[in-house]
Order: C-alpha cells, then sequence, then structure tokens
C-alpha cells in the first residue's frame, strides 16, 4: 500500500507553524517513514500531484489567492488541520480588521509617516492578489476538520495530532500542548 | 455563632459555614467551580454566569447564591462544562484576544479557563470589534479589546480603593468599562498599585514595565491548570499534575 499524502500551506502566515513543523527534530525521520509529501513549501511541489489524506493549513486568508489555495486544499485533501493562531481565528494579520481596508492602504502607501510614493498610486499590478475587506479564519471559508492550537503549536502538538490520525486514533493533546501562543 | 452544616457537591458531602456562598464552601472543601467575575477579596457579582452550577435541579451562580442546609450541587458535570464553555468561547469572539502577543498571555485566568475545558477553537464567527486603548497613564494602560466586562476593577476601585475610577457605559453589544474622566486615564486619580489594577483576570488593565517577566514554561497556567491550587486543598488529594519548575 502506498503511503498516505501530506500537503502544506502557508496562507497569510509568517512560516512560524513551519518552522515548528521542522521542529519535530530526528522524528521527520520517522515522518518520512510514515507519509509522503506532497504539495507544500517543504519539498517545493507548486501543485497537487495525487489526492493527500492530510493537509496542514498556517495562517488565514486575506487575500483572494488564499482563498483559492486553501479552497484547492479542501478539494484534494481528505482532512483539513487548521495549524496555529492565524488559521485558527486570523491572527496577527487580523488585526486590521478593525480598520477598514481604505485606511489600511492609505496608511501604507499614501499617509504614513515613512511613506515615499510620489506618483500617490496604491499598487494595483493585476498579479497581485487582490485583498480581501478583511482577513478570515479558514474555517469561515471552508470546513476545516481539526484545529491546532497555538502561535505556533509546539512540535510536540504537530507530532501527537499527526499520529494520532495516520494510526487512527483520537488527537488527544495532554493540558501541556494545549496553548494559545 | 451559628453553626456549620453541610451540602453536597457532585455527590460528595461539603461542610459549609453560615454567610458563605456556594462558590465560597467549595473553595473552602477543595471543589473547584469555574469563575471569572469572582473574586475572593470583591463582593460577588454574578455578571459572567461561568460559576453556574445546579441546585436542586436549578441553575444558579455559584458566586451569588448562598450555600444552605442539604443543598444537593451539581458542579462538574458534561452539560455544565458544554455551558461554561460556550460562556469562554463567546467571550473570545466578542473580543479581540490576541493571545500571541498578550502580556498576560499564560497567566490569564480566561486562556487558562479554555485551555481547562480543552477550548480547540470557538464555534462561533469572530466579531473582530473596533474597540479603544488609553495608554495616557504614566503608570497603567487599559486595552478594551481584550475586556471581559467581568466588572473586578469596577468593585475593587469602588470598594477596596474608595475611587470609583471605573464604571460600566452602554447597554448590550456597546457595552463598556469607562472612566472617571472626561477621555483619558491618565486624568483619573488611579495609580499602579492600586486593587482595580491587580485584579483584571485577563490583559486589559495592566500595569506598565511589568510585562513578559515570567518567560514560557515558568507562568501561572503553564504546567497547572487554572483551580489547580484550589483541588490540592481538598482532604487526601493527590499532588497537583505537571512538574512545577
Amino acid at each position: 500500500m502506498s503511503k498516505p499524502r501530506v500537503a502544506t500551506a502557508s496562507l497569510a502566515g509568517c512560516f512560524g507553524c513551519h518552522m515548528s513543523i521542522l521542529d519535530i527534530d530526528d522524528r521527520i525521520l520517522q515522518l518520512i517513514e510514515l507519509v509522503e509529501f506532497d504539495k507544500s513549501p517543504i519539498d517545493d511541489y507548486k501543485g497537487f500531484t495525487q489526492r493527500c489524506a492530510i493537509g496542514l493549513i498556517e495562517g488565514g486568508c486575506c487575500n483572494a489567492e488564499n482563498v483559492h489555495v486553501l479552497q484547492d486544499f479542501r478539494k484534494n485533501c481528505d482532512i483539513l488541520i487548521a495549524l496555529g493562531e492565524c488559521a485558527i481565528c486570523g491572527g496577527i494579520p487580523a488585526m486590521r480588521n478593525t480598520i477598514p481596508l481604505r485606511e489600511c492602504l492609505a496608511e501604507a502607501y499614501l499617509d504614513g509617516p515613512t511613506v515615499h510614493n510620489p506618483s500617490r498610486r496604491i499598487p494595483d499590478d493585476p498579479e497581485i492578489p487582490r485583498l480581501l475587506n478583511r482577513v478570515y479564519p479558514c474555517h469561515e471559508v471552508v470546513k476545516m476538520d481539526y484545529y491546532l492550537q497555538g502561535c505556533p503549536p509546539p512540535a510536540d502538538a504537530i507530532w501527537a495530532a499527526l499520529t494520532a490520525l495516520l494510526t487512527n486514533r483520537p488527537i488527544q493533546l495532554p493540558y501541556e500542548l494545549l496553548k494559545y501562543d | 455563632m451559628s453553626e456549620s452544616f453541610t451540602l453536597t457537591i457532585d455527590g460528595v458531602e461539603v461542610t459549609a459555614q453560615p454567610g458563605q456562598s456556594i462558590l465560597q464552601a467549595a473553595d473552602a472543601a477543595g471543589v473547584y467551580i469555574p469563575r471569572l467575575c469572582a473574586h475572593p477579596e470583591l463582593e460577588a457579582f454574578g455578571a459572567c454566569r461561568v460559576c453556574t452550577v445546579k441546585v436542586n435541579g436549578r441553575p444558579q451562580a455559584a458566586c451569588t447564591t448562598p450555600a444552605t442546609k442539604g443543598m444537593i450541587v451539581e458542579n462538574d458535570t458534561p452539560e455544565l462544562n458544554e455551558h461554561r464553555r460556550s460562556l469562554i468561547e463567546m467571550l473570545f469572539v466578542e473580543g479581540n484576544h490576541f493571545c500571541m502577543f498578550c502580556e498576560r498571555s499564560g497567566n490569564c485566568e480566561l486562556q487558562a479557563l479554555a485551555y481547562r475545558l480543552g477550548i480547540d477553537a470557538p464555534r462561533h464567527d469572530y466579531q473582530y470589534p473596533a474597540r479603544t486603548l488609553d495608554g495616557s497613564h504614566p503608570e497603567v494602560f487599559i486595552d478594551r479589546n481584550r475586556c471581559i466586562l467581568c466588572g473586578r476593577c469596577v468593585r475593587a476601585s469602588r470598594d477596596v480603593d474608595g475611587k470609583h475610577v471605573f464604571d460600566f457605559v452602554g447597554r448590550g453589544k456597546g457595552k463598556r468599562i469607562w472612566i472617571d474622566a472626561e477621555s483619558r486615564l491618565a486624568d483619573t486619580p488611579l495609580e499602579g498599585e492600586d486593587k482595580a489594577v491587580e485584579v483584571c483576570p485577563v490583559g486589559a488593565i495592566l500595569r506598565k514595565g511589568a510585562a513578559y517577566a515570567a518567560p514560557i514554561g515558568r507562568r501561572l497556567y503553564d504546567h497547572d491548570p487554572i483551580g489547580a491550587d484550589i483541588e490540592a486543598k481538598r482532604v487526601g488529594a493527590p499532588a497537583a499534575k505537571g512538574g512545577k519548575s
């Protein structure tokens, strides 16, 4: 039987959660015995090659591309895990959610004290993904199956969750592995 | 002096003194009832309803209900804990609780209750309300993004500090903590050592210059859940779980 495939993505995140995946240290050797990585920054696959058992999503959705990637993951993965605070509640990027988008862009590109922008133009190249009106947690865009809290989630929590799912056991984190920071 | 009497909490007989609330009697007996707005040094308020227990089958706030002889109290039941989980989740989505950079993280009672109740994600949509922060005071700031309207600062300032710096204004969704000055915290008689500052269960009212004093791993709720100190008082209780470092 072929190994189950795991895909990962960083949406509006800082890659800290991916660092935490790598922080499982030498258990990553056990992990590659158990699974094959598909679309992921870890192996730099840009698209899905096959259907995946598990998708790990870091970050929420702040632009149209994030939404597209997340929907692609939902289509191609059996189980989606919201990895970390940003995927679960929007996190640091969601601090802009209390400020209208127009004001955010004006502060960043027109009125901020250190802005030098003689053209007075807010970047609008069609290649740049359009920003959403606010940052959306993943579960407000597609159905998410599991949530791993933390900023980033502890490597031990990621390891416990992955091995539980891969061996058909329920995810049960001890008290010290459920942390919101 | 009137005599002590007994009631049962989750089938265990507990001795109470006249004048004690259910919460106080439970605390003294080493039974933890989750709570947010109640504080041992402040008058009971009954705002958060997290301490709701069933008394002879009826839901009651344990902090405001006097203990009486022969009461049958249910506390640690799946149904009540589910209600508590809902309350905590609603508090999380109603404010802007960014634990990852909050100075109170690890020592926060709201967060600790979420840990104890095992909340992995709120089931409601986040509201992202626009709230204000006042950093005008030299020793203290108030960040209303993190306020859960427990009213501890209101009671502490009025009853302990004798100043009445804080009080509620507005209703419903617009309710918030306001101050006894036109607009700036700096114009109030508040001082850094006031009880009103000390009792905030979350990171809404904090003393400046004291952030991140304890590293991760040595904060209040890193290893032992909130309430472990109360449960350790129970006769014959096993030692608190997890290593204290």
